[in-house]
């Protein structure tokens, strides 16, 4: 039994742990969620120097030729550090798609770039509040050309290429798109966690090329998702342990009715119980990184219970935390809503739990009809 | 990352599971539930002794202790994987896990070599049976605010009280026992452990009937019931040290809540026909079922990387905590929620009527022990907040207050 990262794996963790609190303390992400900015440009930079936005890219592209499991702990330091960084945009969703979907041609146009991260890629699939599905998409491929708007899209304002789920032929299909073409209006939105910028795309008539084998657009993108979901989860993970230890320390410097707060059940079992969700979501994360790794069967059941695990010990922890911190704990200059909006954004990033729920119970009826 | 055994891990496997293919037959998967067994507590203890006994020659009954006293000397890890085998046979338990996983430990850590000789290994093979008499009816949680007290007498301690809870005690031979010696001094420190002859005059066993209709447990009433000195383990008034050695291994002894799961839901709600249409359709029956499946993962996933650990020869993290606090309630909302979908059927509690044998129905009562027995929920959040994350303990009005001067209720 060896369930757990190698010494080289919690190496490079400890590393992009060290250099996070270094570069992106607190009060350097909330000058972005104080400022204009869609991102810190310098903390993007510098973990790009690092290697880590290569680390899962194939050397022949770039890369540093390493597994996903270099990209989960890397994931869960970013997510501990709320870090204000594209990484799971261009990483995460659109390194990850043209790796698995993309042609020769296509790899070799786009991988290098995004593995030095000189360019930022994202992928786009919301179209506003309705849930996608394949059926339904209003943003349209045909003859090389793409129609329609995204919104909201992760890094939309500063990425320079997008994966864009559209309708092909009346079904889902993945289409890449370079957003410094021609035809391409972009402007930035306002969301729950400003930290992580977000933006409306129009394409109109957008020079566009095919990303995969349009067939298989749906099931390719859903690949694409359930890899996201359990780097995504990391990052929950790496949050919530982050929030918890937030409501820890407070509860031990806060005192009430002449002692420390966190000698009250009623604040310590809240705490136990943020420590108990995120074991259950690490662990679960673990399993799924070890499927991701091995690319095996049953990485959909697996991501959805990562996904569903450390979405609820993120919400949990976020939440709770704000509750343990009382009323300094709403306050825009205390720290605790960095946690509370980044763990609702990721909760919704990919679609909200309860759609990876209903993906998880499917994946069983399907598992056990068998 | 890796689910394979080590080399040598794998060689003991294989070791265990030909001699357990020699020795023992194959669960059957479709008695897998079979209700409540026929058979009458004698037999089912005499099937046990046998069994007990083979183990013992065999060196598997006691894994990690040391071969001087009958064990085989292994790992945690050798345990962990005898007892995955052993789960796929047909093997009886329920008499011995008590007395070899908390009682003989203690006579380890404290008897001298004389009694060690003389009493661990008929224990081992099965011969005599070990009960724990720790809990009373006004200390429970608060096992150090027990009552039933010991008096010197001579050689002799004089034992008056009544503890609880006690499984076993009524076909048990001897048992270990904390009792208070000084009432005058701060509850912790005026505590005395013995062992004791089961069978002592004075010692009456009653079946107590719990809410499931079944009686597991006992009281037991001590009335001058006489114990010589030497049995004492530990110092006079230094019963609750010796009792921390028990506690520590009681998490390892009681064992993990079988029975009804998410696998048993997904059926059930494939089998089962709601007013809206079939229960598998329904969103609220999907997203209960999604979220125990992510339980029972995150427990699974949680004890492999406790296995990892003692896979790599290192002390397991706190994680391994978490397990009792998540199973407990999962084990009662889920049977609970079970019988919801049964509708009023669900109220029917009937081996034939009910689905599965009445399974989600038993669950339900038993869940309702399960998240008290051996640390209650709110015990057990405790110890994860001060011991795991290192919180303050609750202000406590005992500790230094002398015991007979404590508040008590009724």
């Amino acid at each position: 039994m060896n369930f757990d990262f190698s010494d080289d794996q919690k190496m490079l963790k400890e590393q992009v742990k060290r250099f996070l609190e270094d570069k992106s303390s607190l009060d350097k992400v909330r000058k972005i969620l104080e400022g204009d900015a869609d991102y810190d440009e310098a903390l993007w930079k510098g973990l790009c120097e690092l290697g880590v936005a290569g680390a899962a890219i194939p050397e022949e592209y770039g890369g540093l030729g390493l597994s996903a499991l270099e990209l989960c702990v890397v994931a869960e330091e970013l997510g501990r550090a709320v870090a204000p960084v594209p990484f799971s945009s261009s990483i995460y969703l659109a390194a990850e798609a043209i790796r698995m979907f993309g042609s020769e041609e296509q790899k070799h146009a786009w991988l290098p770039k995004l593995a030095s991260g000189e360019l930022i890629g994202t992928l786009a699939a919301a179209e506003g509040i309705q849930a996608p599905t394949p059926r339904n998409l209003k943003v349209t491929y045909k003859n090389g050309k793409l129609s329609g708007e995204k919104l909201p899209v992760a890094d939309g304002n500063i990425a320079g290429l997008a994966i864009v789920l559209c309708d092909v032929d009346g079904s889902a299909g993945l289409a890449l798109v370079d957003l410094s073409a021609e035809n391409v209006t972009r402007e930035s939105v306002a969301t729950i966690d400003p930290t992580r910028g977000h933006a409306r795309i129009n394409f109109n008539d957008t020079p566009a090329e095919l990303l995969g084998d349009p067939s298989e657009g749906w099931s390719n993108y859903c690949r694409v998702e359930s890899g996201a979901a359990v780097l995504f989860g990391f990052e929950q993970v790496g949050g919530a342990e982050a929030a918890m230890n937030m409501a820890k320390d407070y509860a031990l410097d806060r005192y009430a009715f002449g002692r420390q707060i966190g000698s009250y059940q009623a604040i310590k079992h809240k705490i136990a119980d943020m420590y108990v969700k995120l074991e259950l979501a690490r662990s679960n994360c673990y399993y799924g990184a070890m499927v991701l790794s091995e690319d095996a069967h049953d990485l959909e059941l697996a991501a959805a219970t990562s996904r569903v695990a450390a979405t609820e010990a993120y919400r949990f922890a976020a939440q709770e935390s704000i509750q343990v911190h009382g009323g300094i704990g709403f306050t825009w200059e205390a720290n605790p809503q960095f946690h509370y909006r980044r763990s609702k954004l990721l909760a919704l990033a990919l679609g909200s739990a309860a759609r990876w729920k209903e993906r998880l119970v499917a994946e069983l009826e399907r598992i056990n009809a068998a | 990352m890796d689910f394979n055994d080590t080399p040598e891990e794998a060689k003991f496997r294989s070791e265990v599971r030909s001699w357990l293919e020699a020795n023992a037959k194959p669960k059957d998967p479709s008695k897998a539930r079979a209700g409540r067994s026929t058979k009458s507590e004698q037999e089912r203890l005499e099937r046990a002794r046998e069994w007990q006994a083979k183990k013992a020659e065999a060196g598997y009954a006691a894994i990690t202790w040391p071969k001087e006293y009958g064990g085989l000397g292994g790992s945690s890890i050798h345990s962990v994987i005898y007892s995955q085998e052993e789960s796929h046979f047909d093997v009886p338990g329920g008499f011995y896990e008590i007395g070899l996983g908390m009682c003989i430990p203690t006579m380890l850590a404290w008897a001298t070599e004389e009694q060690k000789q003389r009493y661990v290994k008929p224990a081992l093979v099965g011969d005599e049976i070990w009960c724990q008499l720790f809990s009373e009816p006004s200390a429970g949680s608060d096992v150090a605010g027990l009552r039933t007290k010991c008096e010197r007498d001579g050689d002799d301690w004089i034992i008056n009280g009544q503890k609880v809870w006690t499984s076993g005690a009524h076909f048990c031979d001897y048992g270990i026992i904390v009792t208070r010696s000084d009432p005058n001094v701060p509850k912790h420190k005026g505590l005395t452990f013995f062992f004791i002859d089961m069978k002592s005059p004075g010692i009456e066993v009653r079946p107590i009937r719990q809410i499931t209709g079944e009686a597991n447990f006992n009281e037991v009433f001590f009335t001058d019931v006489r114990v010589p000195d030497s049995q004492r383990l530990g110092d006079v008034g230094q019963g609750w040290k010796v009792a921390l050695t028990t506690l520590m291994n009681e998490r390892l002894a009681i064992g993990q809540g079988s029975g009804v799961d998410h696998a048993e839901l997904l059926q059930l709600a494939r089998d089962t026909e709601l007013e809206t249409g079939p229960a598998i359709k329904d969103a609220s029956v999907r997203e209960h079922l999604a979220d125990w499946y992510v339980q029972s993962q995150g427990l699974k996933y949680t004890k492999f990387r406790t296995l990892t650990a003692l896979s790599k020869g290192q002390q397991p993290g706190p994680e391994s905590s978490i397990g009792k606090i998540v199973s407990g309630p999962k084990m009662q909302d889920l049977a609970g929620f079970g019988m919801d979908m049964q509708g009023q059927g669900g109220i029917l509690h009937d081996g034939e009527l009910s689905p599965l044998n009445a399974a989600f129905q038993n669950q339900w009562f038993g869940g309702a022990g399960y998240r008290i027995a051996g640390g209650t929920d709110e015990i057990l959040r405790n110890i994860v907040s001060e011991q795991v994350l290192g919180l303050p303990q609750d202000i406590r009005v005992d500790k230094t207050v002398p015991y007979n001067e404590l508040p008590r209720g009724k």
